[in-house]
């Protein structure tokens, strides 16, 4: 499927023209991501004036912030020609065994431990079956996902286990008036951003992505690359799953469920290329934001939770057609 | 001896043994799993899962894969629900009709999205997925279709019997297999499928129409789909928009893999499928007469499909390297 794809865009590169310098700078996903945040924001303050309000919309991405984080290191592993919708189940089996093991007695930062120690086992076990066993990532992770949650069931039941008062509360905590989960959300974008766009370690991301055969005999250790993008995406979720066991105060085993819509989502509306090679973080980064005021927004405009779920599955379908369109246009 | 031995060489064979060996196991535990009932038990609990597996089948053979099957059946059984509700006078058989016709429109959708848009499956259906469930709840209000609006017809399909106490249900679904086995194996169509899914470069090269077979595999799929969702409101009585169906495609591409279709397409029968839903439905007779909690299924629906995954690899290099043994 994907060989087929790149072909086919590829084909239609061979004589381009120099394009001006506007072009490159405006036709963009990324620039589609801004100008619908910008939209969003003047539509959202039409419908309530708390959007002009910061502080409301700080508050209301603490309710998304999780995912925004998980979905920052998947845009890279997207770019990187792979894909993981486990990390949302991740973030259920690795809160579960924190919460588990912290009531069963377990001092509060080993059990903190264990809950991330897990989180990056579960990425070693996607990386070994898809990098070691060169299994397609989209099964493997459909497969692992369902696991995941299935033990985090096995373990919590059906039932919800309580963290300790002090832990919980996370998104209650300020630095400089910005809650503490959108604060990790922009620092990592940073990072996560330095690192893709101006290390040789970011670049080889993008180079195996477009063609992992080329970069392989360009000496990029591309299996190398692929298993640390796995096992940090594995940390990160388990940091996620933490942090929404902190501001919900309990753990279910459904933590999280169908967060993998919202994760994917965000890497597509941010204009990453579903078939790899393409893609910022800062696309992502603009995305979650745009993403938060739409589903704030939907719900000052009192449409149900179903509603929404029909406006994000389209959503998501309209922005990888749009992504697709943009860079078969750029392409010419 | 040869018979014996291609009989035995087929991964239907292993699947096969692999039940056997399972109730075995169980019956040796709990001696009242080998009798009858449980056989019955065992039957009325796979229908749906069959059903939606010979549609999954398909489009996994064409090298795709459709996470939205448990919203569509949803879909169509919330619609044909109240259908029933608001129009009781209507001829109660129509709804297979609506509830067919609906999942076969919405399977077009994906199979359009994937074709023209040229997009991933798995991305279009996991948007479908969530957009297909927002929209059942849409169209139902978030309100439950109750026991009293399906047609005692309906639901006595699941109980009443034409021959040897095997209800209709059973039949039904044995048909679909029975008409999936003659159409993947007889037809010219059938064959196309797994030369798309064999090779998709190669595919239209032959003269296949690619978009034509692929629109085909996801509609079937979703038709499919839909007629689950009528003989879901048959089998339990009621819909709700927010169970009906919902992880219906785990237990599906669960049930599938089992059986032997590889995830890479071109490669998987109906008898594999077949016995991949039976034992899943096995296992899942057995759990409660092991006092297992029913919270581990999920959890063993997710490793299956991991195991099934790993035997599908090593088959297939054993495949190439007996490959390269006749050739050197």
């Amino acid at each position: 499927m994907t060989t087929v794809e790149r072909r086919s865009v590829a084909a239609g590169r061979e004589s381009a023209p120099p394009r001006p310098l506007w072009h490159t700078v405006l036709v963009r996903p990324e620039t589609m991501t801004l100008v619908l945040l910008v939209v969003a924001v003047f539509a959202a303050s039409a419908l309530s004036p708390y959007f002009l309000d910061l502080s409301y919309i700080l508050r209301s991405f603490t309710l998304s912030a999780e995912f925004a984080i998980v979905a920052l290191v998947l845009t890279m592993i997207i770019i990187a020609g792979e894909i993981d919708l486990s990390p949302a189940a991740n973030m259920a089996l690795s809160a579960c065994l924190f919460a588990y093991a912290q009531a069963a007695g377990v001092p509060m930062p080993l059990a903190i431990l264990i809950g991330l120690g897990a989180g990056v086992l579960m990425g070693v076990l996607n990386g070994l079956m898809v990098i070691g066993l060169q299994l397609p990532s989209i099964i493997v992770t459909i497969g692992t996902m369902i696991f995941y949650r299935g033990v985090a069931q096995v373990i919590a039941g059906d039932k919800s286990i309580r963290v300790p008062d002090w832990f919980i509360g996370i998104n209650n905590v300020f630095i400089v008036g910005v809650p503490v989960p959108v604060v990790v959300f922009i620092v990592l974008s940073i990072v996560l951003g330095l690192v893709l766009g101006v290390t040789v370690f970011g670049r080889q991301i993008y180079q195996i992505g477009t063609n992992e055969i080329a970069a392989r005999h360009a000496g990029i250790r591309s299996r190398r690359i692929k298993m640390i993008l796995f096992i940090l995406i594995g940390f990160v979720s388990a940091a996620a799953g933490l942090m929404t066991a902190s501001r919900l105060g309990s753990v279910r085993y459904d933590l999280g469920l169908g967060g993998e819509l919202q994760m994917v989502l965000m890497a597509m509306l941010g204009g990453t290329y579903i078939f790899g090679g393409r893609g910022t973080i800062l696309g992502t980064f603009l995305a979650a934001w745009l993403l938060v005021i739409v589903s704030t927004g939907m719900t000052v405009a009192n449409l149900l939770p179903a509603t929404q779920l029909t406006v994000l599955g389209i959503l998501l379908i309209v922005s990888i057609i749009a992504t697709n369109a943009i860079y078969s246009r750029a392409q010419r | 001896m040869t018979t014996i031995r291609s009989i035995l060489g087929r991964r239907e064979a292993g699947i096969f043994v692999m039940i056997v060996l399972f109730a075995i196991a169980v019956g040796i535990a709990k001696p009242q799993f080998l009798t009858l009932n449980s056989l019955r038990i065992v039957l009325l609990l796979v229908p749906l899962i069959l059903i939606g597996a010979m549609g999954q089948m398909l489009v996994i053979l064409a090298r795709h894969v459709d996470l939205s099957i448990g919203s569509v059946l949803g879909f169509s059984a919330m619609v044909t629900g109240m259908m029933f509700r608001y129009h009781p006078e209507i001829w109660w058989p129509l709804g297979f009709l609506l509830s067919v016709g609906i999942g076969a429109g919405l399977g077009l959708l994906n199979g359009v999205l994937v074709t023209v848009f040229r997009l991933p499956a798995i991305i279009v259906t996991l948007g479908t997925l969530n957009l297909y469930r927002g929209l059942t709840y849409i169209v139902s209000d978030a309100r439950q279709i109750d026991r009293q609006y399906v047609p005692s017809a309906l639901k006595a399909m699941s109980q009443t019997s034409p021959i040897f106490g095997i209800p209709w249900i059973i039949f039904i679904s044995f048909a679909v297999v029975f008409a999936t086995w003659w159409f993947l194996m007889h037809t010219r169509l059938g064959r196309q499928i797994y030369a798309l899914g064999s090779n998709p470069v190669a595919a239209p090269l032959r003269g296949i129409d690619v978009t034509g077979v692929t629109l085909l595999v996801f509609t079937i799929s979703g038709a499919l789909s839909g007629l689950a969702g009528i003989l879901y409101a048959s089998r339990w009585g009621f819909v709700n928009p927010s169970n009906t169906g919902a992880g219906f495609e785990f237990q599906v591409i669960a049930a599938v893999v089992i059986g032997g279709v590889s995830i890479n397409g071109g490669v998987g029968t109906v008898l594999g499928t077949f016995f991949g839903v039976i034992l899943l439905g096995c296992v899942a007779a057995a759990l409660p007469l092991l006092g297992i909690a029913g919270t581990t299924q999920n959890a063993i629906y997710g490793a299956v499909i991991i195991v099934a995954l790993l035997i599908d690899r090593t088959v297939r290099r054993q495949g190439v390297k007996s490959l390269a043994r006749a050739r050197a």
